[in-house]
């Protein structure tokens, strides 16, 4: 009789603290960054949009996004992204990587053809193409691609879009973003926002 | 160059975990110390009705600690099956009860194994007051036990160990609170979402259109790394740009995920009048996840196997702006710690590689381990240490002159013996019972041969030991798993919270011996050395049989 007073006892205790801590830890927390970021930081709480020159709102600086045509073909004039697992590739509400395992098959397949592909696509030799060319990401949203992939492409875009070659190599290098610190992960190059500023050269 | 990188950042993160050990470690000693209440806890108190001042016998801690969780429980599954009717669920219907279940059971016991994908799945409310208020509590108490155990040692002749609710509401409030409102903010400025936009639909500059997501997702990811959970607002967790935007937050994640279990041998320092004791506790931390790092990352750096030397380098299922190493970091810490979040995919790493996160998790998650737990279970290996020395040597065993008689051992082996058992019973059985194993094999696995069984072994070890990382291809949103891996979940938290609570009453009940010539010095790194070595062996004896039939039989293959 008494332990199950105790243990009812106990029970109302608990509901009770979980309710407090479901108003103070769940909402009232939430609310109050919320409030912060909002007023604070309110491009990057809102997604740090990405704009062209017209202002109009093109995606995000952080996610990454497909540059291909409705088939699914990688659009020559524009700097190429890694291959996506996201949905059907850069789907903003599917991340996922492709979670396929070292001796995985498919995988492997996967990878001979995507060094084809880059290879043929841009006139280079298949040893050239980089690591992060022909692998999925993790997220399947990664906005980044090696200095050595941007670079790989730059004759590719400038023959495509009637410009000089040095001229987008140049443009390329001037959006090599350095390792955070200098030393922490690796040197990228954002392709949405390396596009947007080829979108402009031409202006 | 590559070492050059992999040794700056890890030494970059060592110093500010460094700069944080005393401060906080000392901050959470006094924390769990002083009896001082706040006048708001006072009102707290009064209005769930216990009196700060009681304290507990170690059966009425457990009690608190049971209750709490189960109600944490039914209040998350209730939440996700309203889901329907909740404000900002984004539209989502109500969570499937098998998927409910197995999601309340991974919060509630501090693992966020997750079967579902979030954006697919859980709405705001769910996500912001289900699944967020575990986060925290669920860490607080894992501190709040670890806290009893240092009790334990330093208490002499007490029949109690503390309140649990003045524990819980200090550990939440005091602590993870406002250590996650600066580390949200930080967040932000990184570039996390922190809003209630839902998704938006925006034409790409290739004429393209994508959805993007919106939320409050950095609220969530500070205490989701700082409480050790590591259930991801998104499906791609740590990996997502949204969750994850830079280097730097990659790195400050880190500091997140090992600023409390780091600290906490300070405070066991403290509390049982010996900094000492705690240098000597994190050496053997710190020992361990220097060798599990350099391991991880040199593996993958070698990015040996079919895929990774097709492809020139291991980045399969890795971020370009963490690179190898920033991954390898995060999948060291997330896996030594029990966050189990992500930011690379384990099931893409090279095979050895894949089989470092595992022995992370079958080392017990104590190299520093989850808030609260790794603490606890290491001080439960300490004991067994000192009693393995004191078979040596043919004298009782006495660990803070406190002496570890049958009670004490028999306690602390059941303790060792949960995770494997659960590890290994619910590996066997994925492919032992008949109709399972069709299951398992054409609805789960993703991968095909070997690695396939890596992958359920990979789960097993995830839940029994509440970390929550995956071999993510694996499928676990079936009958089997959400039940199997939600029991292994509840059994793997709570049976050695009840076995830690136990041991932490019978210390306290104690007397202190005086240490005499004859005592093993616990605080020297002989000592130090005999706790790596113990940990290691306890976990290389139980676990190199199933470890032969997965990821050595393919990375050596």
């Amino acid at each position: 009789m008494s332990t199950t007073r105790t243990a009812a006892r106990t029970h109302w205790v608990a509901i009770r603290a979980m309710l407090i801590f479901t108003l103070v830890l769940g909402v009232a927390y939430t609310l109050v960054v919320t409030g912060i970021g909002q007023l604070v930081l309110p491009a990057q709480a809102n997604g740090s949009v990405a704009r062209d020159a017209s202002g109009e709102v093109v995606g995000s600086a952080l996610i990454g996004q497909s540059f291909a045509d409705a088939d699914g073909d990688p659009l020559p004039e524009w700097f190429q992204p890694r291959p996506s697992a996201a949905g059907d590739g850069y789907d903003g509400g599917a991340s996922s990587g492709s979670n396929q395992g070292p001796e995985n098959a498919d995988l492997i397949a996967a990878i001979e053809e995507r060094k084809s592909q880059i290879a043929e696509f841009n006139g280079v030799a298949e040893a050239d193409v980089p690591a992060d060319a022909v692998t999925a990401s993790a997220s399947g949203l990664d906005p980044h691609i090696s200095p050595e992939y941007a670079l790989l492409q730059a004759a590719r875009v400038a023959n495509e879009r009637g410009l000089p070659e040095s001229e987008v190599v140049e443009l390329v290098e001037s959006r090599i973003q350095a390792r955070d610190l200098g030393y922490l992960g690796e040197p990228t190059v954002n392709v949405l926002q390396l596009n947007l500023a080829l979108a402009e050269l031409e202006g | 160059m590559g070492a050059f990188l992999a040794v700056a950042q890890a030494a970059t993160l060592a110093l500010i975990l460094a700069l944080l050990y005393r401060p906080l470690g000392d901050y959470m000693a006094r924390l769990y110390t002083s009896d001082r209440d706040w006048k708001v806890e006072r009102g707290l108190y009064r209005l769930i009705g216990i009196d700060p001042r009681a304290e507990q016998s170690w059966p009425a801690y457990l009690r608190g600690v049971l209750a709490f969780s189960v109600v944490g429980l039914l209040f998350v599954y209730a939440m996700q099956r309203a889901q329907a009717v909740l404000p900002y669920s984004l539209g989502l219907p109500a969570v499937p009860e098998g998927l409910s279940f197995n999601t309340a059971a991974s919060f509630v016991a501090n693992t966020n194994w997750q079967s579902y994908s979030p954006e697919l799945t859980m709405g705001y409310t769910v996500q912001l007051a289900g699944l967020a208020v575990q986060n925290f509590v669920s860490a607080a108490v894992g501190i709040a036990v670890a806290i009893t155990l240092v009790r334990g040692f330093a208490r002499r002749g007490s029949g109690t160990i503390g309140n649990f609710w003045v524990d819980l509401f200090r550990g939440s409030f005091r602590l993870l609170l406002p250590l996650s409102v600066i580390g949200a903010i930080v967040l932000v400025i990184g570039g996390v979402v922190q809003n209630f936009n839902g998704f938006t639909e925006v034409t790409t500059l290739a004429g393209n259109t994508q959805n993007l997501p919106g939320g409050p997702v950095a609220s969530q990811e500070v205490i989701k790394l700082l409480g050790t959970n590591g259930g991801g607002f998104f499906n791609a967790n740590s990996a997502h740009p949204f969750e994850n935007p830079t280097a730097w937050t990659n790195l400050f994640q880190n500091v997140l995920m090992l600023a409390i279990p780091f600290a906490l041998p300070r405070t066991f320092g403290r509390i049982v009048g010996s900094n000492k004791q705690g240098y000597a506790i994190l050496a053997v931390m710190a020992t361990l996840y220097v060798i599990s790092l350099v391991a991880l990352s040199a593996l993958e750096a070698g990015g040996n196997g079919t895929a990774p030397e097709l492809a020139g380098g291991a980045l399969e299922g890795k971020e370009q702006r963490y690179g190898i190493f920033g991954s390898a970091l995060f999948g060291t810490t997330s896996t030594l710690t029990s966050t189990g979040a992500v930011n690379s995919m384990h099931d893409s790493f090279t095979a050895l590689g894949g089989m470092m996160p595992m022995l992370n998790m079958m080392l017990g998650e104590v190299a520093p381990g989850g808030v609260g737990s790794g603490l606890y279970g290491m001080l439960v290996l300490a004991v067994i240490a000192v009693f393995i020395a004191g078979l040596l040597v043919g004298r009782t065993p006495e660990y803070l002159g406190k002496k570890i008689g049958p009670r004490e051992i028999k306690l602390a082996s059941l303790y060792i013996l949960v995770t494997p058992t659960l590890v290994l019973t619910g590996t066997a059985l994925s492919f032992a019972i008949p109709g399972v194993r069709e299951d398992v094999e054409a609805t789960s696995i993703w991968n095909p041969g070997i690695h396939g069984m890596s992958e359920v072994l990979y789960a097993f070890t995830s839940a029994s030991n509440n970390n929550g990382s995956a071999f993510a291809g694996l499928t676990a949103n079936t009958p089997w798993f959400n039940t199997a891996l939600g029991v292994a979940m509840l059994l793997g938290r709570f049976i050695p919270i009840v076995l830690v609570l136990a041991l932490a009453g019978s210390l306290a009940a104690q007397d202190k011996v005086p240490a005499t010539a004859g005592t093993l010095p616990t605080h020297r790194p002989q000592f130090v050395g005999l706790l790596v070595g113990v940990t290691v062996i306890v976990t290389a004896l139980t676990y190199f049989p199933v470890l032969t039939l997965g990821p050595l039989a393919e990375g050596l293959n």
